[in-house]
């Protein structure tokens, strides 16, 4: 077994990484940038501001570090997932090591309150007293609604019709921790209707409302911010697999909807060549079929939400309807930074239906005693495709960004068990 | 046909307060859009907006993200949209304003766009999610093409930043009148009338004041307070939807004379 070198310090630091990318404007190449109303443009600029401030500020560092140990009850643990990986050990015995990143055993099931405690954190400096937020899953609406429960905030959630029959456990969540759940009636009643109507609430009531936006996507500076404030998984990532193996992981897999959590675990290697980063969206019915939320694979280049990347879209310029059977990756845009990783071809983006995240689904409850989220069943589905391509003994990484329990219901009506 | 530019220094030498009323393409149907584009003009209209109808309009309120929502599921699309114009604009004294979100433009690309619009007799540009930051690629290719790109100032908009887009906004400066998204309001912001003092203290273009003007009382509140321009929509965009499209038709050409006759000094 080869034990890959090591190109930075154990302790996680603060990433400086956010003076080169992006750049003054937004942009990561040519994505990214700031495609927004002018009503929002000063509030934009006034939180980029507030970030760089606080970001660097020892104070601010030390109580987002605490919250996330304390509350959160981070480090989340690297996992040696060995049923799993015996299940795709070749006749002789050798193949992958299959890891889990355990983000789902995060305060609140999932990677998402990592990004919103640390832009509470930020908006109670700004002086804001009015939070809202969008939810596909209803992950992020849930750990928004929770850090304003925390630090006795108001908050509004925007949620898709569809999203809140599907999640309604989450819904009621939200509404028990004293958050107001909106919904939204607009288009298909998922992500995308709940995310434009957040942000005509904040071009509305932006002078005294924060907009805590759950995806590496929006406007200039979010994709940034929620990157940084995503990083720790990344980090802590480093930190433990060089304590269990002297090394770097080999391969990163992990879903994309927006993004999040897949920046999340990338952003700390992007500079390391040898680690392999895999991201993968929903296919649906297939990418063939459009119902669809293949973004990267199949979409492409247009403005959504603020912020120019890959996009589905008719031959019009029209935002199309995405489909997943996970209401986190049923969004017909993608983060612009994943956009850039693709056309640079740092990061490989593949898809997996439906179907395929379903018997992962099952799969990793019955070997590893572990219901993930359908949205991280689609990174452990796509196991299935990577092992058999695979030489050696290389080490995999997966972000279980979230656990399953909201998706019982979904997965019941499919499943005859 | 004159430009956006040229019609506003002839309402300026008469020393009058500009109507501009705004339609959403292809609501109920084009059809429909091309009698009021002519029942405006005839009715004290200076300029209209016309809507291109797009599935993500951020900056709209529900009287007119609903509206565009009907005409796309009728089908309706830019090049219908451009041809309805091309064949109208002839007849009309009133410059166009097409009233686009930035990606079907990108979807068409830049060039193609413009050549478009210009073949169809588009003399104005108003992108409600391109802010000057993003605006450089469609302003300096627009001149080409002849069509004035204008740019939108926000209550929001610190002073400097007011500076620098009067100076990048051609045509006129859309002054948003109200944080929010467009329409129906009761009455005026106060502080419309500090923000029309602060831009004309930085320029001599005509500024437009719109979001939320549904009022005869507000279109001439707006008028009193320095405006070379009212923008109405959504009062448009609602009137010509309730009941029958020759109903329609008959609201929006009463309302588009009242409007006039406010901001006409008697």
């Amino acid at each position: 077994m080869t034990t890959t070198p090591l190109s930075s310090n154990l302790q996680p630091s603060i990433s400086d990484r956010t003076s080169s990318r992006p750049d003054a404007l937004g942009r990561f190449g040519r994505f990214g940038g700031k495609y927004v109303p002018e009503t929002l443009m000063p509030a934009l600029s006034e939180l980029e501001s507030a970030f760089q401030q606080y970001w660097h500020d020892p104070e601010f560092q030390q109580e987002l570090r605490g919250l996330l140990r304390d509350y959160v009850g981070r480090p989340s643990p690297l996992y040696f997932a060995e049923r799993l990986t015996a299940c795709y050990s070749r006749s002789d015995g050798t193949g992958v090591e299959i890891y889990l990143k355990r983000e789902d055993l995060n305060h609140t099931g999932a990677h998402k309150i990592n990004n919103s405690l640390g832009q509470v954190l930020l908006a109670r400096r700004m002086g804001k007293q009015r939070i809202i937020a969008e939810t596909g899953a209803g992950q992020h609406g849930v750990a928004t609604a929770t850090v304003c429960a925390r630090f006795g905030l108001s908050c509004v959630i925007y949620m898709g019709v569809h999203d809140m029959e599907r999640q309604a456990l989450n819904v009621f969540r939200m509404r028990l921790m004293g958050a107001e759940v909106r919904p939204v009636e607009a288009g298909t009643g998922t992500l995308k209707d709940a995310t434009s109507e957040a942000i005509r609430d904040w071009v509305t009531n932006v002078e005294t409302t924060h907009y805590i936006l759950g995806s590496v996507a929006g406007p200039h500076p979010y994709p940034m911010i929620v990157r940084e404030f995503q990083t720790i998984i990344g980090q802590e990532t480093r930190a433990q697999c060089l304590e269990k193996w002297g090394g770097l992981p080999d391969i990163l897999l992990a879903c994309v909807g927006g993004g999040s959590n897949a920046i999340g675990l990338f952003n700390e290697f992007i500079d390391e060549p040898s680690v392999r980063l895999i991201g993968i969206e929903a296919a649906g019915e297939g990418v063939m079929s459009e119902r669809h939320a293949a973004t990267l694979t199949q979409g492409r280049i247009g403005v959504l939400h603020g912020a120019m990347s890959y996009l589905l879209q008719d031959e019009d310029g029209q935002v199309v309807e995405a489909h997943s059977i996970s209401a986190g990756l049923d969004y017909p845009g993608v983060g612009p930074e994943h956009s850039y990783l693709k056309d640079l071809g740092r990061a490989e983006y593949y898809s997996v239906t439906d179907q395929q995240a379903l018997d992962a689904f099952q799969q990793i409850s019955q070997l590893e005693g572990i219901i993930p989220a359908l949205e991280t069943a689609h990174a452990i589905a796509y196991l299935e495709t990577l092992c058999p391509q695979l030489t050696g003994n290389p080490r995999i990484v997966i972000n279980c960004s979230g656990r399953g329990d909201k998706d019982v219901q979904t997965v019941a009506k499919r499943l005859a068990l | 046909m004159i430009s956006v530019s040229q019609c506003f220094e002839r309402l300026r030498d008469r020393g009058q307060c500009a109507l501009i009323p705004f339609l959403t393409a292809g609501d109920p149907d084009l059809e429909t859009t091309a009698k009021a584009l002519y029942l405006l003009d005839q009715k004290g209209a200076d300029l209209i907006e016309l809507g291109v109808p797009y599935s993500d309009p951020l900056a709209d309120g529900p009287v007119i993200q609903a509206a565009a929502t009907r005409a796309l599921h009728r089908g309706v699309r830019l090049d219908h949209v451009l041809e309805m114009v091309q064949g109208i604009a002839p007849t009309l004294r009133s410059p166009i304003i097409l009233f686009t979100y930035y990606n079907p433009i990108l979807n068409r690309g830049v060039d193609v766009f413009l050549q478009k619009l210009a073949t169809a007799g588009v003399k104005g540009l108003v992108v409600p999610d391109l802010p000057l930051e993003e605006a450089d690629g469609l302003l300096k290719p627009a001149l080409d093409y002849g069509i004035e790109v204008t740019l939108l100032v926000a209550p929001t908009t610190p002073k400097e930043r007011i500076a620098t887009i009067a100076q990048q906004s051609q045509g006129f400066i859309y002054l948003v009148s109200i944080t929010g998204v467009t329409g129906i309001r009761a009455q005026m912001e106060e502080r419309v009338q500090d923000l029309l003092i602060d831009l004309r203290s930085v320029t001599d273009k005509p500024i437009g004041v719109g979001f939320g003007i549904s009022q005869t009382d507000h279109a001439r509140q707006v008028m009193e307070w320095g405006a070379d321009a009212a923008i109405v929509g959504s009062a448009f965009v609602k009137r010509l939807a309730a009941g029958s499209p020759a109903e329609g038709l008959r609201e929006i050409g009463t309302f588009c004379h009242h409007l006039k006759a406010a901001i006409t000094e008697a």
